[in-house]
């Protein structure tokens, strides 16, 4: 018998649909309203996004393989989340230098992570978690505990104002999932990272700079991770210096539930944009049903379990 | 020549004492060690066990969350005015508890094979939610006597974690000199070769999670007795740090080189650095930063050093 076999993203997509029917049958949803289902949508997708965004670097790192991780994209959130409330100051004309600084700032940090690894051979699981450190003690001495600031109204409606009836950050998403699907697949960076992510050795040898490549990966994530920060404050309008934390390991998750292996060399954006969805949709469904703390917990963890049962398995050894 | 190698992590301790006996002249008061020791003992335990799943090429995120468990386990069952006897009971219990979060940890990695970091992060949800369930909001405990004896025995005027030290090490030898100690570095070095010479593979991933489960247990006793209360999130943050000081101990996170000892005194170097930056004076806003910039620098000499090397010749 043949195994039927559905890719990742799709199958990601398909549990979401299949949470958001299930929500609408709650006590308390959306019932046969369509339009409260379509408004419901529509706010799960905008929430989404901003996972979305943080954990398109978070791909990255991973794809690139030899047990990449970054564990400093919550911290590099956060940093450019107050860089960008702090720098924009209520002021339009502000926006596109925040803009920059998140992104330098982000890039920085990742360039830093991605030198530790690659030349200083440090893995990049502890690399990237005492970076978050770093990054963490930064953001304290920065601020000494209250950021003064504010985003500007620009920000507010690009996000918010509705293009072709949905908020502007959902078709700005779908622009930035075309853009890494053109990055990932289009270019020599996308096919140099899917190389050097089976194996580094052969990547080598058939002519990668893998080290110039394993560098400039975790570089580019952070500076995406930045772009996330700057997108965040950009949504809730207020910063404290934990804003980035919650974004960290749904990320990672988001990633595997994408179907994007964490060994490297295998995966998609469309796989993590799914991802991003799905957890989104649960963490609000619980929420919704108002389930304890604890059983939120117990639930994510199975739920991301059976996730990753199903496609996540390594092969078999062999004789 | 054969050129003989000085672990790194000694160097590291080695610095690390001599500052802190710089910043703390009573130092090396036993009575000091024993309370630096006995704060750092949960950590330790979390950090052998992690050692030993990252020797075998595996890693374990839920650790953290076991030690929760046990804390919030034994802060509801022992309570605050619990008697010796059900002590013993429910101490006994947890040790089991333990290792059977850990064997489920073990089947999904060595039956379901699937990825060990990111499976043990959903178990790290499933075990913090099982420790949120059991103990809502902080509260319970142990009864003082408990802690007391857990802050001040010293046997022989030896601070009690040298002996638990002492003892693990002993399990460790053991383990080593049988045949499990080199399936074990087998099964790290290179899983597929050691299968088809006949390492049971599955069944050394399976156990390592196994005494992953009892290490983190016995850890969140440590802690427990230490606390003397009861929170369901106290353990979260052991994991991270456990496998940074594995790390900074000489093991590599690939699986196959390094060993327990590394971990142990890695795990006391990183309290050591803590302790460094609360006695130093640093401006409090600054304390993070040191710390965290400290590890990186540990972290990043031994690849300094061999980049320098390279240079020179």
């Amino acid at each position: 018998m043949k195994r039927i076999a559905i890719s990742p993203p799709v199958a990601a997509v398909l549990l979401a649909i299949v949470l958001f029917v299930l929500s609408g049958l709650l006590p308390n949803g959306f019932g046969s309203d369509l339009a409260i289902a379509r408004a419901q949508a529509t706010n799960i997708l905008r929430l989404a996004v901003f996972l979305g965004v943080v954990a398109a670097g978070q791909t990255l790192v991973i794809i690139s393989g030899s047990e990449g991780i970054d564990l400093s994209a919550g911290a590099v959130v956060t940093l450019s989340a107050i860089l960008t409330y702090s720098i924009v100051n209520g002021s339009n004309a502000n926006v596109l230098p925040a803009l920059l600084a998140a992104l330098l700032a982000g890039g920085l940090i990742g360039l830093i992570n991605g030198l530790g690894i690659t030349f200083l051979a440090i893995s990049p699981l502890v690399m990237t978690l005492g970076m978050a450190g770093v990054v963490s003690g930064l953001i304290l001495i920065i601020t000494q505990g209250n950021v003064g600031g504010a985003i500007a109204p620009i920000m507010t409606q690009v996000i918010a104002r509705p293009v072709a009836g949905v908020p502007g950050a959902i078709p700005i998403w779908i622009a930035f999932g075309a853009l890494m699907w053109l990055l990932l697949q289009r270019t020599s960076f996308g096919k140099h990272l899917f190389a050097i992510g089976t194996n580094r050795i052969t990547a080598r040898l058939s002519g990668v700079n893998v080290t110039a490549m394993a560098t400039g990966t975790y570089a580019v994530a952070g500076m995406l991770a930045g772009l996330g920060g700057f997108m965040v404050v950009g949504n809730t309008g207020v910063v404290h210096i934990r804003i980035g934390d919650p974004f960290l390991f749904p990320s990672i998750a988001a990633v595997a539930v994408g179907g994007t292996l964490l060994t490297g060399g295998k995966g998609s954006y469309f796989g993590t944009m799914a991802g991003a969805l799905v957890l989104t949709l649960l963490t609000s469904l619980l929420t919704t049903m108002q389930m304890p703390e604890s059983v939120r917990r117990m639930v994510l963890g199975a739920t991301l379990l059976i996730m990753i049962s199903i496609y996540g398995r390594e092969r078999r050894f062999r004789q | 020549m054969r050129q003989i190698r000085f672990p790194f992590v000694l160097w590291l301790f080695i610095v690390a004492t001599l500052v802190n006996l710089f910043l703390q002249p009573d130092f090396l008061q036993p009575v000091t060690i024993n309370s630096n020791l006995r704060v750092l003992l949960p950590l330790i335990l979390v950090a052998v066990g992690q050692a030993i799943v990252i020797l075998a090429g595996g890693i374990d995120i839920s650790a953290g969350a076991i030690v929760s468990i046990v804390n919030a386990f034994l802060a509801t069952r022992i309570g605050l005015n619990g008697d010796p006897g059900t002590a013993t009971l429910m101490i006994t219990l947890s040790l089991l508890a333990g290792m059977a979060v850990g064997a489920i940890n073990g089947f999904f990695v060595a039956s379901l094979r699937l990825q060990p970091i990111i499976m043990t992060y959903a178990t790290s949800f499933l075990f913090g939610g099982l420790a949120l369930l059991i103990l809502p909001n902080p509260g319970g405990g142990m009864p003082s006597s408990f802690t007391k004896f857990y802050h001040d025995t010293m046997p022989l005027g030896v601070p009690l974690a040298f002996y638990v030290i002492a003892l693990v090490m002993l399990a460790w030898y053991g383990l080593r000199q049988a045949r499990y100690g080199r399936y074990l570095f087998a099964v790290g070095g290179k899983a597929d070769a050691a299968f088809q010479t006949g390492v049971p593979v599955s069944l050394i991933q399976f156990s390592t999670y196994v005494i992953s489960g009892l290490m983190a247990a016995f850890g969140g006793i440590a802690l427990t007795l230490l606390t003397g209360s009861g929170n369901a999130q106290i353990g979260d943050s052991l994991t991270l740090s456990a496998i940074t000081a594995v790390v900074i101990g000489g093991t590599a996170l690939s699986g196959g080189t390094g060993g327990i000892g590394g971990a142990i005194i890695g795990a006391i170097v990183l309290g050591l650095f803590r302790n460094i930056v609360s006695f130093a004076n640093i401006a409090t806003w600054w304390q993070t930063f040191v710390n965290a910039a400290i590890i990186v620098l540990a972290l990043a000499m031994p690849g300094l050093i061999r980049l320098l090397r390279r240079g020179n010749t």
